[in-house]
């Protein structure tokens, strides 16, 4: 993998929301005193008319935030994960959510990705956590290029999005020229055998996984499914029809995030059998963000495994 | 000096709309009375002197905001809206009521003048540094209110709130603290000292002021007073209020922070109420 593309994705947020905010002023940040990790400083720098920092307050960010969204701001509150999704998740629920503010919740360290950090700093649970409010819909982008065209699409979207985003580094996996629509699966992989659908860092794991399997002649189909909610139905339906087999693979809690997502469509609609590889309910360490990894199962390997025993299953 | 003639009316104003919230929390049977009672004077005095509105207009960007941090109370909040127009008097009889714009608690997309949603105490401050701090960014003049209960001061996001507006210099902000010494499991000094609110809106960076909240003279002063400083800080009105207000059997009763009255009772209060001098 090349260097050049394999950078965090917090980085590729830093670079856009700057963008953003040269081409709307109403587009704000409104950090809680971790900007330089979140990669603000050079939006606070360019743009201090648009910046605000409420020291360490997640709470009172997001609602500073919802009353600069009341007054026709576009805020993009930026913290951690853990924070932006459970410090701060009664008031995005009472002052973002309920009213339908246009307020954007921008977050870093989602998932294992501040490997080092440990447990406290690794957003195992945010994206189920904010997938139970009513009106939030949530991104995540899996690389460079994904991440910084979701986030513009988030700014033009009217309402709360929840983006989360990398504290470590990952493969490019999109060239420039990708196009991406919140709400709409990208396809990466056709495959007639059966469906891996992923997001987030571990879209490259589940690449890999695509390239083992057609080493042994099976087809996988790869769907990137940046938005959770809302989910693309449609896709997971084609899928259904497709293959019969699906494998979801995220950087998360297996409790509420994507593979329950796309479970509730399978078990609403029968047709196929699902796997989920996550991390199975249990917390991070502190360890290098391969082996934590693998600890908790979402290598390559393990969802060929998957796939394999689903396409097994299905045959029976 | 508040001209007499004006005080007399806006004593009478405040009448009409303790009468009006007693009216809705009977017919719905539920709602909050007493910290809409101690609340009634302030109220009106913004509702019908201070604030700069367009009831025709609610969504006018030139506007004073209003947020209710405490919006348990808004049966005083939809008085005062109905009675300046913003929508029609007989909406106030829904209150609560399936499909009503009138929620439990104020809902900023079912009701005109309603600048914010509220309900879940602690947050409104937030919101209310976030629309000051717009306008000053933005050079506009309107000026934000925010109305917060005592017993809400425990919360901790009020004093992160408090702290942002003075970090950024809201001049343009209004801290209301309606200080009725009661909350709903008992009186603030039992449940959780709040010790001297002024003092404390001070160590934060406010320009804070205590006063009786039922002399609408001085209440008319203070707003005054604050309209016209040059501090630079955002200002804090600690109001030393009597809940339930107006109503014998209510006043400083903690019972009466949720309860409806009954039909007795209800006329009870209407006649207590429209017993009291307007000077």
């Amino acid at each position: 993998m090349s260097e050049i593309h394999c950078i965090p994705t917090r980085n590729a947020y830093g670079e856009e929301i700057l963008a953003l905010g040269r081409d709307d002023p109403d587009v704000y940040v409104v950090d809680a005193d971790i900007g330089k990790s979140c990669k603000t400083i050079p939006f606070a720098e360019a743009l201090p008319g648009q910046y605000v920092n409420v020291g360490i307050a997640e709470q009172n960010a997001c609602g500073v935030a919802a009353g600069l969204a009341a007054c026709g701001k576009i805020p993009f509150v930026t913290t951690y994960a853990v924070f932006g999704s459970m410090r701060m998740c009664e008031q995005i629920r009472q002052e973002v959510c309920y009213p339908h503010l246009n307020v954007k919740i921008a977050c870093s360290h989602g998932g294992l990705t501040p490997a080092n950090d440990g447990a406290s700093h690794q957003g195992i649970e945010d994206m189920g956590i904010l997938r139970t409010l009513p009106n939030m819909t949530i991104v995540m982008g899996c690389d460079y290029w994904s991440t910084r065209r979701l986030v513009r699409a988030a700014a033009r979207l009217d309402g709360p999005v929840y983006l989360r985003f990398t504290r470590d580094a990952v493969p490019a996996v999109y060239p420039e020229s990708a196009r991406f629509t919140i709400g709409r699966a990208n396809m990466l992989r056709q495959g007639k055998d059966v469906t891996i659908i992923a997001n987030g860092d571990v879209m490259s794991v589940a690449l890999s996984a695509v390239d083992l399997l057609a080493a042994d002649g099976v087809h996988a189909g790869l769907l990137d499914m940046h938005t959770i909610k809302p989910i693309d139905r449609e896709a997971v339906l084609a899928a259904i029809a497709e293959t019969g087999a699906i494998v979801t693979v995220e950087d998360h809690n297996i409790i509420n995030g994507l593979g329950s997502a796309v479970s509730e469509i399978v078990a609403e609609e029968g047709g196929a059998r699902l796997k989920r590889i996550g991390i199975r309910d249990h917390f991070g360490e502190s360890a290098p963000y391969d082996r934590l990894l693998a600890k908790s199962g979402i290598t390559s390997e393990a969802i060929a495994v998957a796939c394999r025993t689903l396409m097994e299953a299905k045959k029976a | 000096m508040a001209d007499r003639s004006k005080v007399k009316a806006l004593r009478a104003q405040a009448k009409v709309v303790r009468k009006n919230v007693l009216t809705m929390i009977h017919t719905a049977q539920s709602g909050h009375p007493g910290g809409s009672l101690s609340a009634a004077d302030m109220m009106t005095a913004l509702y019908f002197s201070e604030l700069s509105l367009r009831p025709e207009e609610p969504k006018w960007d030139g506007r004073d905001r209003f947020v209710l941090s405490k919006g348990h109370v808004c049966p005083v909040l939809y008085a005062c809206l109905a009675m300046r127009g913003y929508f029609p008097m007989e909406a106030l009889g829904t209150l609560r009521r399936e499909s009503s714009i009138l929620q439990g608690h104020p809902d900023m997309k079912r009701c005109p003048g309603i600048d914010i949603s509220t309900g879940s105490l602690g947050q409104g401050l937030s919101v209310a540094a976030g629309m000051a701090l717009r306008a000053k960014r933005d050079r506009l003049n309107y000026r934000v209110f925010a109305l917060l209960g005592d017993g809400e001061c425990d919360e901790g996001q009020v004093w992160e709130a408090t702290e942002t507006a003075a970090k950024y210099g809201l001049d343009n902000l209004v801290i209301i603290v309606d200080h009725n010494g009661l909350q709903n499991d008992g009186p603030c000094d039992a449940v959780m000292p709040t010790r001297d609110l002024a003092v404390k809106f001070e160590a934060f960076g406010c320009e804070a002021v205590t006063i009786d909240g039922h002399d609408m003279a001085k209440i008319l002063d203070t707003l005054d007073q604050v309209r016209r400083s040059q501090s630079g800080k955002p200002h804090c009105i600690i109001m030393q209020t009597v809940k339930g207000k107006g109503v014998s059997f209510m006043e400083n009763v903690v019972a009466w922070h949720g309860m409806a009255p009954n039909d007795e009772q209800y006329a009870q209060a209407i006649r207590e109420v429209e017993a009291e001098p307007d000077e």
